[in-house]
């Protein structure tokens, strides 16, 4: 019988062979498949018993940390300055796998390096369970002034270092609080206005047109231009507000007070190809590089009256009406800061973002977001000389209501886009600029929403003006 | 050395296993080295010093291996399940006990196991009747789906095909032994292919039948391939006809096949296993929840494992399970979980060289009953290890038997000493010098 029997343990070592292949398949070759597996609960379970690192403000302020539900032992996240900085910052829920901001873009920092080696005595070297702070560049004071000047009315307020790129400010209002990111609310609180708003950008889109005509070679700031109104562009006569006639002026006058015609020629003239490439070097027509989650980020680009954006350079594109902010144009008020702050760098563009660094739980910075350079969107020639033509906007032109107090020196522009239907008086106020104009330390773009015919220089800039003060007064 | 030395030897390596399996669960929830982990280890020590001396007097011939591979899977046992539940764990501690005293009696009353032959019909009639008992009403209970418990006063339960596989094994190895010849000599063939003799083979039918009844009453898939498995297995060391296999293991198939897709809640078993990742079925009460998180839980757990102590059994507030019967079915997946793909291949191999001792005594055997015994206990005790581990992994549909020594279960842990016990004293027998 013992040639049976050793026939028959040969078939049990094939069947715990078998027994070994299936627990190598599951262990080793359908692993990553396993854990990704939408049933699978086992990795949001070990991510939520991990101490996610606190989110917090370039001055130490707490904007988000964990905190431990007793009953489950799951850390959860909470947001102690509540609405104030929601937009940024977003919130974070992994049980129902709700995320936003930068709770989401970051979370991979929040949660720490997991090692993946273990042994059988526990994870060794270090404690597994915390994960790093992330240290960001917001400032808790401008913020709140942003909170409180914006009170009541739906904008943005946008604040960057020109050198640097950090986001100094980013509010957005109506806003919501982090804590109970899923309570209902009015008139799109979540939308982060600041990188996901888009609107005409109305006269601040000169400063774009005003570089692509001086850095191309074809305007100095001195260029005589006349400045009738209406002039024919694009088959179409084009007005200025109130259909004032400037006569010749200069670019620079033109720019101080915003005169349409000139610079619609002027964008005519340098042309379409040239236009866009200098859009495309302030960041238009591609997402911001910001860290911020892509679904947060909105392109700023022209669309056609269907709404569908025109490849760049299209030539169904109204260059001409482009060129003073109109033509289907819509833009973040990110976009409209990093506009600012290209000119206020000597035309170096950095790339915006809002981390610094991060930091672990020993105190010790494991990574520095350090400044990178996004573009150099002209030379920094034309940089001193559009410096100077926005400079001269708030001496005494239409940003008059931006001027500083205390002598330091803001270059600007005011927009005042008209939306809605034709004749419902309804325009988008904008300002954009930068202090002080002779050592720019901040870049700023404000916006509101929407208002009964109000003008950028009106209520733009003097939210502007305060933020710039404030973060100035801070030492930036 | 001596057997008795290499037996005596081989239990260090399970003392060593136990003290550092209670050490590494200890540091691993209190952050402390208690040194209550060294008085598990001494305890545990001292009750395999006892079963060693026992042997030592009474089996001294006996196969010097097994008893130390049983202490190894029983302290690795102890310590996983101390590691899901310390209640459960304590209890393991008593059933192991009374495993041992189990062990000691069957070696004691049955020094001469031959004598078992003269009650065999008792045997398999007490067998098939515990086998059918959790299927009625009042005594029996569901269990995960399948009929496997019966309920013991006290608030116990109780699972009697633990008991039954070894009365099964008993009862064919002694008809089997009597009917080998004539099963062979008598056959016949028609159409080409080797029939036995039908008034032989007819106990032989009724182990089919009752294997399929189980399938029906029970639910129970893997204790239907457990008996069944091991009737095919002994009738082929019995009569080397393995036409007689073929035959059976198409009858079982066709029987399977039959009852998989006309009976629903068999039906239901083959659906979770051919699809635990359907969500349909995830979600279902009772469907492919504990497969697909068995699984998730051997993915999780790598080459590696993520550490003993580590794996998550429970959802939230610890009162929802994430992986149903942790202590019991679902030990491999815990296993696998935390010490990886080379813990859990190790605990294989530890149960292969067991089975491997054990068919070594059947070869050694002088006389066909003790071969056959052998024979029988070691394939149903490989069959069992297959059936779980084997449902864990989604090699065969889920069906929940214990781990042998390992699971949670007392029924389990004492059936499986006596296992060990008969093993052991064919083993003696069979290397006992000649006189």
């Amino acid at each position: 019988m013992s040639a049976q029997i050793r026939r028959l343990f040969a078939v049990i070592v094939v069947m715990f062979g078998l027994l070994v292949v299936w627990t190598t398949r599951w262990t080793v070759f359908d692993a990553t498949a396993l854990n990704n597996n939408s049933l699978n609960v086992r990795t949001l379970i070990a991510t939520l018993k991990i101490k996610r690192g606190r989110i917090l403000a370039g001055d130490g302020t707490v904007l988000a940390k964990s905190v431990k539900q007793n009953s489950t032992g799951y850390w959860l996240r909470t947001y102690p300055q509540g609405p104030l900085f929601s937009q940024a910052v977003g919130y974070s829920d992994l049980r129902s796998n709700q995320s936003a901001g930068l709770e989401k873009y970051r979370l991979d920092d929040l949660k720490g390096a997991q090692t993946t080696l273990n042994s059988v005595f526990g994870p060794l070297g270090g404690n597994q369970d915390v994960g790093d702070d992330v240290y960001t560049t917001l400032d808790p004071k401008a913020q709140k002034l942003a909170r409180q000047e914006l009170a009541g009315r739906a904008g943005s307020v946008v604040a960057l270092d020109p050198r640097t790129g950090a986001v100094l400010t980013m509010y957005s209002n109506p806003t919501y609080d982090s804590n109970h990111f899923n309570a209902p609310c009015s008139d799109a609180c979540q939308l982060n206005r600041a990188t996901q708003g888009r609107y005409p950008p109305g006269s601040t889109f000169k400063v774009v047109t005003a570089t692509a005509g001086i850095d191309s070679g074809k305007y100095n700031r001195d260029s005589i231009i006349n400045g009738d109104s209406p002039k024919t562009i694009s088959g179409v006569p084009l007005q200025n507000d109130n259909n004032q006639s400037f006569g010749p002026v200069t670019l620079t006058k033109a720019l101080t007070d915003s005169v349409n015609t000139v610079f619609a020629q002027v964008a005519q003239n340098v042309g379409r190809p040239t236009m866009t490439k200098y859009m495309k070097r302030f960041g238009f027509y591609a997402l911001p590089p910001i860290d911020l989650p892509k679904s947060e980020l909105r392109t700023s680009r022209p669309f056609d009256f269907k709404g569908r954006p025109f490849k760049p350079g299209s030539p169904n594109e109204d260059i001409g009406r482009i060129g003073i902010g109109q033509g289907g144009l819509l833009v973040t008020p990110l976009q409209m800061a990093m506009v600012a702050s290209a000119v206020a760098n000597g035309g170096k563009l950095m790339e915006p973002r809002l981390t610094s660094k991060v930091v672990n739980v020993d105190g010790q910075t494991v990574r520095t977001i350090d400044p990178t350079v996004m573009s150099q969107v002209m030379s920094p020639q034309t940089a001193s000389a559009v410096n100077l033509m926005m400079r001269n906007v708030v001496d005494e032109g239409t940003g008059t209501p931006a001027k500083l107090g205390s002598g330091i020196a803001f270059a600007g522009k005011t927009g005042t886009a008209s939306i809605g239907e034709t004749g419902s008086g309804l325009t988008q106020p904008w300002f954009i600029g930068f202090a002080p104009a002779d050592n720019p330390k901040v870049a700023v773009a404000v916006t509101i929403e929407k208002t009964q015919g109000q003008f950028g220089g009106q209520v733009a800039a003097p939210i502007a003006r305060d933020i710039v003060q404030t973060l100035l007064g801070e030492g930036k | 050395m001596s057997a008795r030395n290499r037996e005596l030897f081989g239990l260090i390596p399970a003392a060593l296993l136990v003290t550092a399996g209670f050490t590494a669960v200890f540091i691993q929830r209190e952050n402390v080295l208690s040194n209550v982990s060294l008085t598990y280890g001494a305890i545990f020590l001292g009750l395999c010093l006892a079963g060693h001396i026992l042997i030592r007097v009474t089996l001294p011939n006996a196969d010097p291996y097994m008893f130390p591979l049983v202490a190894l899977l029983s302290s690795f046992g102890i310590v996983m399940v101390y590691r899901i539940s310390a209640t459960d764990a304590r209890q393991q501690a008593q059933w192991f006990v009374l495993g041992l005293v189990l062990f000691a009696v069957t070696i004691i009353v049955f020094r001469d196991y031959r004598k078992l032959e003269q009650y065999r019909y008792l045997i398999v009639v007490v067998s098939l009747v515990l086998l059918v008992l959790p299927r009625f009403p009042g005594i029996g209970e569901r269990v995960n789906g399948a009929y496997l418990e019966i309920k013991v006063p006290g608030g116990l339960s109780f699972q009697p095909t633990e008991f039954s596989k070894i009365g099964l094994v008993i009862f064919l190895a002694s008809y089997l032994r009597d009917t080998r010849q004539v099963m062979v000599l008598g056959a016949r063939r028609v159409l080409g292919v080797t029939l036995p003799p039908l008034k032989h083979f007819g106990p032989v039918l009724v182990i089919w039948g009752v294997a399929m009844l189980a399938l029906v009453l029970l639910s129970d898939i893997g204790s239907s391939l457990m008996f069944y498995g091991a009737l095919l297995a002994m009738l082929y060391v019995a009569t080397g006809r393995l036409s007689f296999v073929v035959i059976g293991l198409l009858a079982f198939a066709i029987g399977a096949w039959y009852l998989g897709t006309h009976i629903p809640h068999v039906n239901a078993r083959f659906e979770d296993w051919q699809h635990p990742f359907n969500h349909h079925l995830y979600t279902t009460i009772g469907g492919s929840f504990q497969l697909a998180n068995g699984i998730f839980a051997q993915a999780a757990g790598g080459l590696f494992g993520q550490g003993f102590g580590e794996s998550i059994l429970t959802v939230g507030s610890g009162h929802s399970p994430l992986i149903p019967f942790p202590q019991t079915d679902m030990i491999y997946a815990v296993i696998t979980n935390e010490l990886g793909l080379f813990g859990a291949v190790a605990v294989l191999v530890a149960y292969l060289l067991f089975i491997y001792r054990g068919f070594k005594t059947a070869v050694l055997a002088r006389d066909s009953f003790s071969t056959l015994l052998a024979v029988g206990l070691s394939t149903v005790f490989a069959l069992q290890v297959f059936v779980i581990v084997g449902g864990v992994t989604r090699v065969i549909p889920l069906t929940g038997v214990t781990l042998p020594f390992v699971s949670y279960g007392g029924a389990s842990i004492v059936a499986n000493f006596v296992l060990l016990a008969l093993l052991l004293l064919v083993s003696d027998r069979s290397r006992r010098p000649e006189p």
